[in-house]
């Protein structure tokens, strides 16, 4: 029961950081109905921009809350100048146009910051220390993540939920063409919803390289597929489904993979196919997800 | 035959006579030789292959990296284990893999745009984790190099000749022509179903499946069919790239090949045969020309994701669309005369 606890809480920590990737996917999309295959290379990107300021002698935290703000404008700019000609359009240009800027991305990051090994953080962001709760060992580390991960949910929360931008946000997902007629920038909402997007994803980037010591530029692409799978088991257009899919996925794989130490089966291998046959299987039994709307088309 | 008719029969006896002299001068071009002229056939074929299901049939396919895995790997097994002259491995790499697309082709009947793009993309990335599995150690070799002829894979050393006709052929020399001889036929293959009843419900179902469906087109058999044909192209490159290796291990069909048989069909132009070749010389001999600017390990990735954004956003039909629009004043000249006949 305590390892299965031990476990548990292992997963929460790893599941929040899918739970904030799959959250950006998830805002992307509602806002502008493109999946983005790019969101965990432009995480790898800005982590690495992190990196490049710490080695500069920014602080980590405050570097961390630097690169937040460069993610956000990044976002921002990759939407005005290039994703924005293809919304609206076919379905196969934008999947194509995202998955330019992954190979773009990925190539940049090997390019500007070479393969070679990097320690990131410097120290540890969080004590290495854990606590001990009924048996139950807590690093403070997971608790960390898992605490910063509840803070940025809140916020999200509260902005688009109690204020005027965030009911703006929500106009211009839910009907464009009506928000344009109120006075809503509409293309300004769907730039900001990148933003947003990206900087959700350097969190997770962050924290990804923090939780797997060293650096590696290609650390996000098992990261991504169990986003892909949390935003798809939560439904694609629910922020709560991507959070909850994302904290599910986290914990069912921690615990497959530990029970797996009984039958055998290297299944600490497979994790990244067992994430495709989630998306699969969702897909073909409730494409919409477990929090999302059937859509219901009319033909 | 009308007029238009003996035009077209004209231009593809040249273009196909202008191919065959291509492949045959290809390998003498500067810093091409005969490996590179193999890797670019296999490119050429898998290409082909997606653009059948990705640019006629309008199902994208962010995986197909995968189904070359699963060519290779059917070759390299029957090869090593079972002692299958490799020639003949190819046929059965096409079934084995079609088959393979076959079973991925059925839930996509459900699964419409962006859900296949998603589905397709976890296979591609999910492949070399299978590859490695050690519960498939009796098929895969779980993630270990498998050896084709129990040699040392020495390229372009070490493999007999091979007799073929009465002369004999280098191992590479042979692989090449076999490749390029075997590229040829499926673009045959490729035009004659693209041009006929298939093809044209293959298009109809890509322009709109409710109007091919009311038109009487049936529209899942016709999307798997197009997944299995375009799969079992993807296995034949599969194979022969393996055949020309004499090696399959998982590193060879990393997850990031099936997005360069993307960029490689963006570049060709979606529906477009002739730009296949500029599809598969783009994607082969870019890292070529990338180590110019720079030995970094990511700067041919960086090119080819620019040049997929730039083809998106300025040239969406590829290079084969842009000398379409190019050529279009001709075109249309031909076509208005024989219609007034």
């Amino acid at each position: 029961m305590t390892q299965f606890l031990q476990q548990v809480v292992a997963g929460l920590a790893s599941g929040s950081i899918y739970a904030l990737l799959a959250l950006g996917i998830v805002i992307i999309y509602r806002s502008t109905g493109i999946v983005n295959f790019a969101q965990g290379e432009m995480a790898t990107f800005t982590t690495f921009v992190a990196w490049t300021l710490v080695d500069h002698g920014v602080g980590y935290w405050g570097a961390f809350a630097l690169t937040l703000v460069i993610a956000f404008a990044g976002g921002i700019a990759l939407e005005r100048t290039i994703v924005r000609r293809v919304e609206g359009g076919p379905v196969i240009t934008a999947v194509i146009l995202t998955i330019g800027l992954f190979i773009l991305l990925g190539g940049l990051s090997n390019w500007i910051w070479k393969a070679e090994v990097r320690s990131f953080p410097p120290d540890r962001p969080f004590p290495t220390s854990a606590w001990d709760v009924g048996g139950v060992a807590i690093s403070k580390q997971d608790a960390g993540i898992l605490a910063v991960t509840v803070v940025l949910v809140l916020a999200l929360w509260a902005l688009f939920q109690l204020t005027k931008l965030g009911l703006a946000l929500r106009a211009s997902a839910l009907n464009p063409t009506a928000s344009r007629l109120v006075g809503i920038r509409v293309g300004w909402m769907l730039a900001l919803g990148w933003g947003l997007a990206a900087a959700l994803g350097a969190v997770a980037g962050l924290f990804t390289a923090a939780a797997n010591p060293p650096l590696d530029p290609n650390m996000m692409r098992p990261v991504l597929i169990y986003a892909l799978a949390a935003a798809v088991l939560g439904g694609l257009e629910s922020p709560v489904g991507a959070i909850v899919g994302g904290l599910a996925i986290g914990v069912v794989l921690n615990l497959i993979v530990t029970y797996d130490t009984h039958v055998h089966l290297d299944l600490d291998r497979m994790r990244i196919p067992m994430a495709f046959l989630a998306i699969l299987i969702v897909l073909l039994v409730r494409p919409a997800g477990i929090f999302g709307r059937t859509a219901v088309r009319r033909v | 035959m009308s007029r238009l008719a003996t035009v077209r029969a004209a231009v593809t006896a040249v273009a196909l006579v202008a191919g065959i002299v291509l492949v045959y001068f290809l390998p003498h071009a500067d810093r091409i030789g005969y490996i590179k002229g193999s890797q670019l056939g296999v490119y050429f074929i898998a290409i082909l292959g997606l653009n059948i299901v990705t640019g006629y049939t309008g199902q994208i396919s962010l995986g197909h990296g995968a189904f070359m895995a699963i060519g290779g790997y059917t070759t390299a097994i029957l090869v090593s284990e079972h002692g299958v002259r490799d020639l003949w491995t190819i046929p059965i790499a096409a079934l084995v893999a079609g088959l393979a697309g076959f079973v991925v082709g059925v839930p996509a009947l459900r699964l419409s745009g962006l859900y296949l793009a998603l589905a397709t993309f976890g296979l591609a990335l999910a492949m070399p984790a299978i590859l490695s599995w050690d519960k498939l150690d009796a098929v895969t070799k779980s993630g270990q190099e498998i050896q084709l002829f129990n040699s040392p894979h020495l390229l372009g050393k070490g493999f007999e000749d091979v007799h073929f006709l009465g002369r004999t052929l280098s191992f590479n020399h042979a692989v090449y022509y076999l490749t390029w001889g075997i590229a040829l036929l499926l673009l045959a293959v490729a035009w004659l179903i693209l041009r006929g009843a298939p093809g044209r419900a293959f298009r109809a179902v890509r322009d709109s499946e409710l109007a091919a469906t009311s038109s009487g087109v049936r529209v899942a058999t016709y999307k798997t069919l197009a997944f299995a044909i375009s799969a079992a192209y993807a296995g034949i490159a599969g194979s022969l790239f393996v055949i020309a290796l004499a090696f399959a291990d998982p590193q060879s069909f990393p997850a990031t090949l099936s997005l360069t048989l993307i960029v490689g069909a963006a570049v060709a132009g979606l529906g477009s045969l002739w730009g296949v070749l500029a599809g598969a010389a783009f994607v082969q001999f870019l890292p070529d020309f990338a180590v110019h600017i720079s030995k970094a390990q990511g700067v041919p990735d960086t090119v080819y994701g620019a040049a997929l954004i730039l083809i998106v956003l300025l040239l969406p039909t590829g290079v084969a669309g842009g000398l379409r629009r190019a050529l279009s004043p001709l075109t249309t000249r031909l076509y208005t005369r024989s219609q007034s006949q």
